[in-house]
């Protein structure tokens, strides 16, 4: 099974918004699942000014972006990646 | 995970967005577009009935981040950016309240007990046996609990051997310790009772609506940083907070407009040294106990609903008063803020002439992003004041004030604290109890906050990561020594 990389944006919009809860997302992975899951979350990647990519929190899983992110919504795609089933 | 979810971040954006306009050349009409933006026409996620009203919340909602109460709104014509320019003459901060935005209020069910469709209209009918105002009729053959009679008992969900009786809880009254939020029989919608409220935030965070709000001082901040006298006094649950470190906010602080920056642990130090000795005062007195004072949410407990518990509270000032007065002798005309996890603090503010406003680390982060000011991206720089002690900064976690005042108690003392951890009904009445009725230690740590500051109303961290990057801070940090405190 491939690696899948998340990032999580931790610029201060996207931090206010939510993201101070998606750093969590590594204490809620199954043991199997995190083996696989490169984890970042330490910069700002830059996408909160482009409103027609949607809502801060930003996250990205590969280079998927995802807005108004949620732990469900960065598990689901994760999942998606790694070819697993989604919950 | 009430910490994040929608109705919490929708807040937290109407003060960003309120931040941003007052950053941007057209203030005015930023401001006013904020419900359409938030709205636009092709939205298809309106959550009431259509976007019209939803804009109209909107509208309310931004009243409250410029800290206007949706009740003194006169004339629905009156734009926000009137609301604007009224802020920016006000001299004082307005006074702290809690409130209702009426047209967000759900107005949740009345009756809290309601019949599912997994009632199978049994022979025994144990709901109806049950019921002791005959509020059990049947209709197509199911349950059904007529709201007239219903006095919300719950002995039918009790009886139903289905489980198909079920109680739905109203969110803000379920969360609310004294009773201060109860329902207008007329309208169903919630009203505050301020005689009764507390100022915890409770309700604020739990109410699915995000109905209810404080009155933001943002505005009032953000005009007093052109003077250049801005003091930021910042609580010891700062720790992760904010994207980066407590160096790096320093200077995010500072780009912000604010001239110095400290750290009010450095005042809870202080607090630590003065209640240890108030401690030892008391308990030679004869005195059975002694309760903490800092935090503002239980103070108003104690005063509003247990006078009796009032002579056992330490009257040692809080970090905050220490800090303020600290600051205010070094420029007597600073501009004191406060910036911290708690809406309760305003009040205690109100009280205190040497603190001017107090911002919640909400509004903070909104106001960094109305100033495009990227937190990880700014150099480091250190407080100006000396480095707290390891049980200063750890005032921002339950359990903190009593390590505190324990390390500087004498040795030969003996010392038995209790934690109380998080003011909820039955925490309040064993308070209560202790008043009159043996308490099981002599020093009584009191935290309206399950967890302390570090999980307030008005932090936007994760408290499991906050947790870590402040026990990381502590071990960082120099023990707090019993040194002699300057004269009074």
């Amino acid at each position: 099974m491939k690696n899948v990389h998340v990032s999580v944006c931790t610029g201060t919009a996207c931090y206010l918004l939510g993201a101070a809860h998606l750093l969590t997302l590594e204490e809620i992975l199954d043991p199997i699942t995190a083996e696989h899951v490169e984890f970042s979350g330490a910069h700002c990647l830059g996408l909160c000014g482009r409103e027609e990519l949607g809502k801060p929190p930003f996250a990205k899983v590969n280079d998927h972006v995802i807005a108004d992110a949620t732990l469900n919504k960065l598990l689901d795609k994760v999942r998606e990646e790694l070819g697993l089933e989604t919950v | 995970m009430h910490h994040d979810n929608k109705a919490n971040r929708l807040r937290k954006e109407i003060l960003a967005r309120a931040a941003r306009a007052f950053f941007t050349d057209q203030p005015d009409d930023s401001l006013n577009r904020i419900p359409i933006q938030m709205r636009p026409k092709d939205a298809r996620d309106s959550s009431r009935c259509c976007i019209y009203k939803d804009r109209a919340v909107l509208k309310y909602r931004t009243m409250a981040a410029l800290g206007f109460s949706v009740e003194k709104e006169e004339d629905e014509l009156k734009p926000i950016s009137a609301y604007y320019h009224e802020a920016l003459e006000r001299e004082e901060p307005v006074p702290p309240i809690l409130t209702v935005i009426d047209t967000a209020c759900s107005a949740c069910v009345t009756t809290q007990y309601s019949a599912t469709n997994a009632c199978k209209g049994c022979l025994a009918r144990s709901c109806e046996s049950a019921c002791p105002k005959d509020a059990i009729e049947f209709r197509d053959g199911k349950a059904w609990l007529n709201p007239d009679r219903c006095v919300n008992c719950g002995l039918c969900m009790k009886a139903c051997p289905y489980h198909a009786i079920i109680r739905i809880p109203i969110p803000c009254e379920e969360a609310c310790p004294v009773g201060a939020i109860t329902k207008d029989p007329v309208t169903g919608r919630e009203n505050i009772d301020h005689t009764k409220c507390t100022y915890c935030g409770k309700c604020l965070r739990e109410c699915p609506f995000a109905a209810i709000t404080d009155l933001s001082q943002m505005i009032d901040v953000l005009n007093h940083l052109k003077s250049g006298r801005a003091v930021a006094m910042v609580a010891p649950s700062i720790t992760g907070q904010l994207p980066g470190s407590l160096p790096r906010l320093v200077t995010a602080l500072k780009m912000l407009g604010f001239s110095e920056v400290v750290e009010v642990a450095g005042g809870a130090d202080e607090t630590a040294r003065h209640e240890s000795r108030e401690w030892v005062e008391k308990i030679s007195e004869g005195e059975r106990f002694l309760t903490t004072s800092c935090c503002p949410a239980y103070v108003e407990a104690v005063d509003k609903h247990i006078p009796a518990l009032g002579k056992y509270v330490s009257e040692t000032p809080t970090p905050m008063a220490y800090t303020a007065a600290g600051v205010r002798k070094n420029d007597p005309d600073a501009v004191t803020v406060f910036i911290g996890p708690c809406i309760a603090k305003r009040v205690e503010a109100q009280k205190n002439p040497d603190v001017d406003f107090v911002l919640t680390f909400e509004e903070l982060g909104a106001m960094l992003v109305g100033a495009d000011i990227d937190v990880l991206e700014c150099e480091e720089a250190a407080a100006q004041t000396a480095v707290p002690s390891r049980e200063g900064r750890g005032f921002a976690a339950s359990h903190g004030v009593t390590d505190a005042v324990s390390a500087v108690v004498p040795g030969n003392a003996l010392f038995e604290p209790v934690l109380v951890d998080g003011l909820d009904k039955k925490s309040l009445r064993q308070l209560n109890l202790w008043a009159t009725k043996p308490c099981p230690g002599n020093f009584v740590e009191v935290m309206s906050c399950e967890g302390g500051c570090i999980a307030g109303p008005g932090t936007l961290g994760n408290p499991k990561i906050a947790m870590r990057e402040l026990k990381k801070l502590l071990d960082e940090s120099p023990p707090l020594a019993a040194q002699p405190v300057a004269a009074e």
